[in-house]
């Protein structure tokens, strides 16, 4: 019920919402929890695995009970704390885990059948018959399983992320922690303070940094903090452009830890009763929100931290029938409180159980001497005594230490530069307390962790079967590993294990937390790196002129390139074989730009490349270029392209698109590390220089239309494998390399990247009159196999230079990297896979990468394992399928008939082993 | 006393409060000489214990654990089975395993709810679908079920990922159904059990701190519960290999980094299937319990320490709101790291070391749960027998100086790419 | 983790990619042959658990390989030299 002055919440600024779809009315300033208790209602939800009723037990984010799906459809959040929740207009919340209603919930029938779900009973049963598990127990177990609802729909929301740096990070906004960053700011200091409570006028400093609604997460290493910021979760949706939540790294020099304490539940019978709360929530919920949870209450307690809940409650408008003490001699503190209002005192007495169904209905008091008394009431205010919130302390494996004086774990080792202060360092909390960690004779129905329906007699039958270790009596009961992660539990349960086996707290184990410190949206910690945005997309300087021209793209690593140009009509089959005969036949260009480039000088340039390469690079003249092939150290290929010499100290190599970054870093790593003392510089000219193949019988042609009239691109002069610096179009500086990776006359012109589109349209004019179509992978993957170069398929890294038929590029002369292990028996292994082609007999038959290739009358098992098809396409030139593979002793067996056995694209057919180049095997194509 | 577990003793002992359960193992102490010493009582320890006492000789066996059993590797995974191995040396042996789990409840009386719920790789390219059809078809000819499933298929089972704006489109998928989860601590405890019942000394809080050698062969450890002998000592101590190998003097083909795991609140049931992100780091499955597990990428730099840093839980947060932006909503609640004992190949060894009657199980990556059946089957073969069992026969430790690696990604000897 | 590289100042994990260990030495003229010597420097590591020296590449950054000593156990680093530094006093 809601009182009539007093509290934080703005009387003026009335909240409509709905819970379970009936229309209730808070405040401003209100939780979802305070609203509800405000409207009396209790009974919030139900319990995990007995669905026993339950209501709000704390207020804050501690919170086990009151768990609810808040919103709808795609914004559905299950498990959101009320507690945590800030009342806004339009709210619509609902109970979670009940069927029909959570008033009469079906399967509250588990809590009556509770005996046998003790700790740990499906390990010992659902196991005949063994296909019974999936199809009929797991099913069930997993549909009574579970809390709330999560959306099956994309979340509508936006996310970010990002740095933050300060000298000290305040963890926490209450006083001491409001004190400590006063403090280190008049120092000097630049001071950030997070809080995970929304913005608090007590709050006021104009050299501090706040982030309220922001709970730090977790520690990392080297001063670094996650931090989530709830930036607009107190809104119905976020504003236009305003992300949901903000992901903080904070990096700090120093933090300190101001996060106080949470309170312990009394373990009792019938604890979980809506209505039984922790007596600092009582109070909060009377100061803050101006709310009494009930009518009238009994406080049970066991140290003088209470006193302040008992005059809250006793000064309201709710009646205190008792306070119950179970401390041998109530302290002074707590009578001469309970005289002032009034309120009787039982000392040495424990709540023996409540009573109740929906809600508490009253108490069994059981006292000093062994009486029993009862008492009516709804509210029963409890307080075992409260924990340091050192969580953060944990997370870089520093373990509490167990103080007995205050008999709670506090902070010890800490990790570096964090220190502890206030109720979080175990100060002024748990006054002249005497541990009661359960009442005698607490029973299947005292609940220890309340989410998860562990029991005071499920921790002992967890110590009868022999799980003592912390981590197991954790992991066999469930203990502390729900959504609150045991924050009122763990230590309670830690310490009925410690009376179960006869130890000391501290012997039995100490409690040890995991980040995050509270559960945490994964859309936060993804950040904006969804959808699109998932991976920066890298664009080739031809992408605008390629998309003009209507190109279908394909993603490759993180370019996009154009896969193929379809005309009306055309699929992209129909489009790659025109494309693929337009070269064959007249002339295309393509943007190559993708592969790596890095430009490589120095007077050690040479031997540098001899160290990279296993091919030999010294006797390379100025204006060549030669193709290199690049093992890794353990002997397997790394990668291959051209590298060709345009000065007499400088190399521009290429690498394959997938490795460009990688084989950067190899050189670096081999020039920084390995060989020092060689004179080398080299930088990635990837995304500096755009690059265009250009093939074709009619190449030549077109390339002199655009080449300035100063450089003579002949045959005799520029013939293949030449390289150059030209000027192109009237004095644009460019590169000319007259490579070949088609197998037709062709060059590759590179110019600033800027000039790409211009460079594509250049050429396209200028090949008008040759019919010069352009093409995209698709087509220069159908001409590289026709060819038969090894690419990305083939240089899989499991495959030997000499699988790939490049044994003679293996020099013998001189070091290299992957020299030696490339010599293991293993990989000179003659029955190792090598390259072929296939054919198929059939040509209606169609090769598949992926295929396995078996003796044609071999039976389909592993023993009969050959090898199998790296790529295939359809070869609009050869007017069927072909392919290329690996195969044992392939190079022995062209000619051969083998088996092509690919079952699970349903496919077995017959092809005909030959040579991996199908297509001009002379090469004189390439060198007319 | 209760010694089997059924529905009969659940419900006997539910009407009798649970007074008759008996520890599940004895808290055992070293007494005398040991015929084989385990040292390591996680998974594979206790399934070699087992599987030695269950198919082998009468032996005196004992598992040596360091601090409570099952705290390391079995105890912090996701839970995953499958057996969609692409390479000769390894298809083989994890179908095996395979077999083994799905009779391994029976076997030991014990629920560690195997449930073969299906294993997706998602499929984004045609290079990637081509690889995928060659891992497909080689486990078939392995006698391994795998289907490839196009991408309407796939999006009638699992219709919610991201299909329309991915920046690496997905086209199908691979799916094992066979694959599934399994409870990892109760796999733990119920071959503790079960070999606890067979006579193995299961003991606790005993760290090993040296191995004694004489005339160049193993016969006994030095512990903090003082020394024990043993006519053969098996190691299976994951992430920790390399120290207590370097005990005895061995230096092995192996690094230790942190894998890190999530688990999100527990949720009503939302996702069926073991599915598998193909264009960036990410797998997922859900528990029975309802908490969604999900993981990617080790960290990447060596550590014995059992956590991780940002940058990879923020990698593998955004692989899964780019396969599944359903999850934006859903909460981590609890992250940890476990220690991989990763290779230089990313495959195992089981294996006898160079020092006589000490043998190798360790290298296990970040696959060792779904091999723990099959591991603790091979090394008590490779134990008692002194020969390797056929399945595990490709997992030697000369591979790495002949060349004989087990690569299943090709990246060569770099332990954190595997 | 932060490193501090010495060319750019300390920078976060995510700029940084990790190679393996810095105490193994590649055999300098080690052969053709596929020697004991090679097998260890590519395949063998003693993984202590413990203070680790170690390759790392500032990969979003100067592209400079640093030899980072670091204790494994904890993630402390201690110090943060530049490979290229170390590999020409190491080849001197």
């Amino acid at each position: 019920m809601r009182l009539s002055h007093g509290g934080i919440i703005d009387r003026s600024k009335p909240i409509n919402f709905t819970f379970d779809g009936r229309s209730l009315q808070g405040y401003a300033g209100d939780t979802l929890a305070s609203a509800l208790l405000a409207n009396d209602i209790k009974l919030v939800g139900r319990s995990f695995k007995y669905h026993r009723p339950r209501g709000i037990l704390s207020a804050g984010s501690e919170e086990p009970n009151a768990l609810v799906e808040l919103r709808m459809g795609a914004r559905r959040e299950p498990n959101t704390r009320a507690t945590m929740v800030e009342l806004y207009e339009g709210l619509v919340a609902h109970s979670q885990n009940r069927f029909p209603s959570l008033q009469h919930d079906l399967l509250s029938i588990n809590g009556k059948l509770s005996p046998f779900f003790a700790a740990g009973f499906y390990y010992k049963t659902f196991m005949w018959p063994a296909s019974f598990w999936e199809k009929l127990y797991e099913p069930l177990i997993r549909k009574a399983a579970g809390l709330g609802r999560n959306a099956a729909l994309p979340d509508p929301d936006t996310y970010e992320s990002g740095h933050l740096f300060c000298d000290v990070l305040v963890i926490g906004a209450g006083a001491v922690g409001v004190k400590a960053a006063h403090e280190a700011a008049i120092g000097g200091a630049r001071v950030i303070l997070c809080d995970e409570q929304p913005p608090s006028d007590a709050v006021d400093m104009q050299n501090v940094k706040y982030l309220p609604r922001t709970t730090v997460f977790g520690v990392y290493d080297g001063g670094t903090y996650g931090a989530v910021e709830r930036v607009a979760d107190h809104l119905v949706v976020p504003a236009p452009h305003q992300p949901r939540q903000r992901y903080w790294r904070i990096v700090a020099k120093r933090s300190v830890l101001a996060t106080g304490a949470i309170e312990r539940p009394m373990v009792f019978t019938n604890n979980d009763l809506p209505g039984v709360m922790l007596a600092g929530a009582v109070e909060t919920y009377i100061t803050r929100y101006a709310v009494a949870p009930g009518a009238r209450a009994v406080l049970f307690i066991n140290h003088d931290g209470a006193a302040s809940a008992l005059a809250a409650m006793a000064a309201s408008v709710m009646a205190v029938a008792a306070v119950v003490d179970a401390r041998p001699a109530s302290s002074a503190v707590i009578r001469d409180m309970a005289a002032a209002f009034s309120v009787p005192v039982f000392s040495g007495a424990v709540i023996r159980r409540a009573v109740g169904k929906l809600a508490v209905e009253g108490v069994e008091i059981c006292t000093r001497d062994g009486g029993v008394v009862r008492f009516g009431c709804d509210v029963v205010a409890m307080s075992g005594g409260w924990n340091p919130v050192l969580h953060l302390t944990s997370h870089l494996d520093d373990k509490p230490v167990w103080d007995d004086a205050i008999a709670a774990f506090v902070p010890d080792g800490l990790p570096p530069g964090m220190t502890a202060v206030g109720a979080a360092a175990g100060e002024e909390i748990n006054q002249n307390i005497t541990p009661l960690w359960s009442v005698p004779d607490a029973d299947a129905k005292a609940f220890v962790d309340f989410q998860n329906d562990v029991t005071a007699a499920d921790i002992r039958l967890a110590k009868q079967e022999g799980f003592i270790a912390v981590e197991h009596l954790k992991r066999y009961t469930t203990l502390g590993m729900a959504t609150d992660q045991g924050k009122t539990a763990n230590v309670n349960g830690l310490a009925l294990m410690a009376m179960a086996t006869g130890k000391t707290v501290p012997e039995t184990g100490t409690t040890r937390f995991r980040p995050p410190y509270t559960p945490v949206a994964l859309g936060a910690l993804a950040g904006p790196h969804r959808g699109k945005l998932f991976k920066p997309t890298r664009l080739t300087p031809t992408h605008e002129w390629a998309k003009s021209l209507g190109a279908v793209f394909v993603e490759t690593g993180l370019w996009l390139r154009a896969q193929y140009f379809p005309k009306p009509g055309e699929d992209w089959l129909a489009a790659t074989n025109r494309e693929v005969l337009a070269v064959r036949q007249r002339v295309g260009i393509c943007d190559v730009t993708t592969l790596g480039k890095i430009d490589i000088q120095g007077p050690d340039a040479a031997k540098f490349l001899e160290c990279i390469y296993t091919n030999s690079w010294t006797n390379l003249a100025v204006g060549r270029a030669r193709y290199g092939l690049m093992l890794r150290e353990d002997g397997f290929v790394m990668d291959d392209g051209t590298t060709a010499r345009i000065g007499e100290q400088h190399y521009v190599m290429t690498t394959t698109t997938a490795n460009a970054g990688k084989v950067f870093q190899h050189l670096e790593f081999c020039h920084q590390w390995l060989w020092p003392e060689l004179d080398v510089r080299f930088i990635s000219i990837t995304d500096q220089w755009a690059q265009i193949a250009l093939a074709g019988p009619h190449a030549r042609d077109v390339l002199r239309k655009i080449v300035d009239e100063a450089y003579d691109v002949s045959n005799a002069v520029f013939g293949y494998m030449a390289a150059g610096d030209v000027t192109i179009c009237g004095g644009t500086s460019a590169r000319l390399f007259r490579l070949s990776f088609s197998g037709e006359l062709a060059y590759e012109i590179a110019v600033p990247a800027r000039f790409g589109g211009a460079l594509a349209a250049a050429l396209m004019a200028a090949g008008a009159e040759f019919g010069i179509t352009p093409y995209g992978t698709e087509a220069l993957g159908v001409m590289r196999v026709e060819k038969g170069h090894p690419a990305g398929n083939e240089l899989n890294g499991q495959t030997s230079a000499h699988d790939l038929g490049f044994g003679k590029l293996l020099s013998k002369k001189k070091d290299f990297i992957g020299r030696a292990l490339a010599a293991r028996p293993a990989l000179m292994d003659s029955a190792r896979p090598n390259l072929v082609g296939l054919k198929p007999v059939n040509e209606s038959d169609r090769l598949r990468g992926g295929a396995h290739l078996l003796a044609h009358d071999a039976e389909p098992v592993a023993a009969n394992d050959q090898g199998h098809v790296t790529s295939a396409v359809y070869s609009p030139t050869l007017g069927h399928s072909i392919g290329l593979a690996i195969l044992k002793h392939g190079a022995s067996r062209h000619g051969e008939i083998i088996r092509v056995y690919d079952p699970i694209r349903n496919s077995d057919f017959l092809a005909e082993v030959v040579s991996p180049v199908f297509y001009d095997v002379q090469g004189s194509r390439l060198h007319a | 006393m209760v010694d089997k577990y059924s529905v009969f003793s659940v419900m006997r002992e539910a009407l009798r409060g649970h007074t008759g359960w008996r520890p599940a193992w004895r808290d055992a102490s070293p007494v005398g000489v040991y015929d084989v010493i385990i040292v390591g009582g996680g998974g594979h320890g206790l399934a070699t214990a087992y599987y030695l006492a269950k198919n082998h000789q009468r032996m005196r066996i004992a598992v040596l654990e360091k601090g409570w059993l099952g705290n390391g590797s079995i105890g912090r995974n996701t839970t995953i089975i499958r057996s969609n191995y692409l390479l000769p040396g390894n298809a083989p042996f994890y179908e095996f395993s395979m077999k083994l789990w799905e009779g391994l409840e029976q076997d030991i009386n014990y629920n560690a709810m195997v449930s073969q719920r299906g294993v997706l790789n998602i499929i984004h390219s045609d290079a990637q679908r081509d690889a995928y059809a060659r891992r497909g078809n080689s486990m078939r000819l392995n006698g391994i079920d795998a289907e490839l499933l196009d991408l309407a298929a796939l999006r009638a089972k699992v219709p919610y990922l991201d299909y329309e704006n991915a920046r690496f489109p997905i086209q199908g998928a691979l799916l094992q159904r066979r694959g599934g989860t399994v409870r990892h601590d109760a796999v733990a405890w119920g071959y503790a059990r079960a070999a606890d019942h067979l006579g193995v000394d299961i003991i606790q809080n005993c760290e090993v701190t040296g191995i004694k050698t004489e005339n160049g062969k193993a016969v006994g450890v030095e512990t903090t519960r003082g020394y024990i002998a043993g006519k053969k000592i098996g190691l299976a101590c994951a992430g920790n290999s390399s120290r207590v190998a370097a005990m005895a003097g061995i230096r092995l083909p192996i690094e230790s980094h942190a894998l890190q795991a999530f688990v999100s609140e527990s949720i009503k049931p939302l996702i069926d299937n073991v599915i598998t992100f193909g264009a960036g780091h990410f797998y997922i499955s859900q528990s029975d319990k309802g908490g969604l597990v999900f993981g990617g990428d080790i960290d990447g730099y060596n550590s014995y320490a059992s956590r991780g840093n940002l940058p990879t839980i923020e990698d593998v947060c955004e692989g899964g709101m780019a396969l599944m932006p359903m999850l934006g909503r859903a909460r981590l609640v609890r992250h940890w790291g476990g220690i991989m004992d990763m290779t230089m190949d990313g495959s195992p060894i089981i294996d006898k070391s160079p020092v006589e009657n000490l043998y190798l199980n360790a290298g296990w990556c970040y696959g060792g749960f779904k091999a723990t059946p099959a591991s603790g089957w091979c090394f008590a073969h490779l134990i008692a027998r002194d020969e390797p069992h056929e399945v595990a026969s490709a997992y030697r430790l000369d591979r790495f100086a002949k060349g004989y690696v087990i690569d299943e990604k090709g990246v060569g000897a770099t332990p954190n790419l595997h | 983790m932060r490193i501090h590289c010495p060319h750019c100042g300390e920078r976060g994990l995510q700029e940084f990619l990790y190679h393996g260990d810095a105490t193994v030495t590649r055999p300098r003229d080690g052969g053709a042959e596929p020697t004991p010597e090679w097998t260890d420097y590519v395949y063998f590591r003693e993984n202590p658990n413990g203070v680790h020296r170690e390759l790392w590449y500032h990969n979003v950054g100067c592209h400079a390989w640093l030899v980072v000593t670091r204790n494994l156990r904890n993630h402390q680093i201690m110090a943060v030299e530049s490979a290229y530094d170390v590999a020409l006093g190491r080849s001197s």
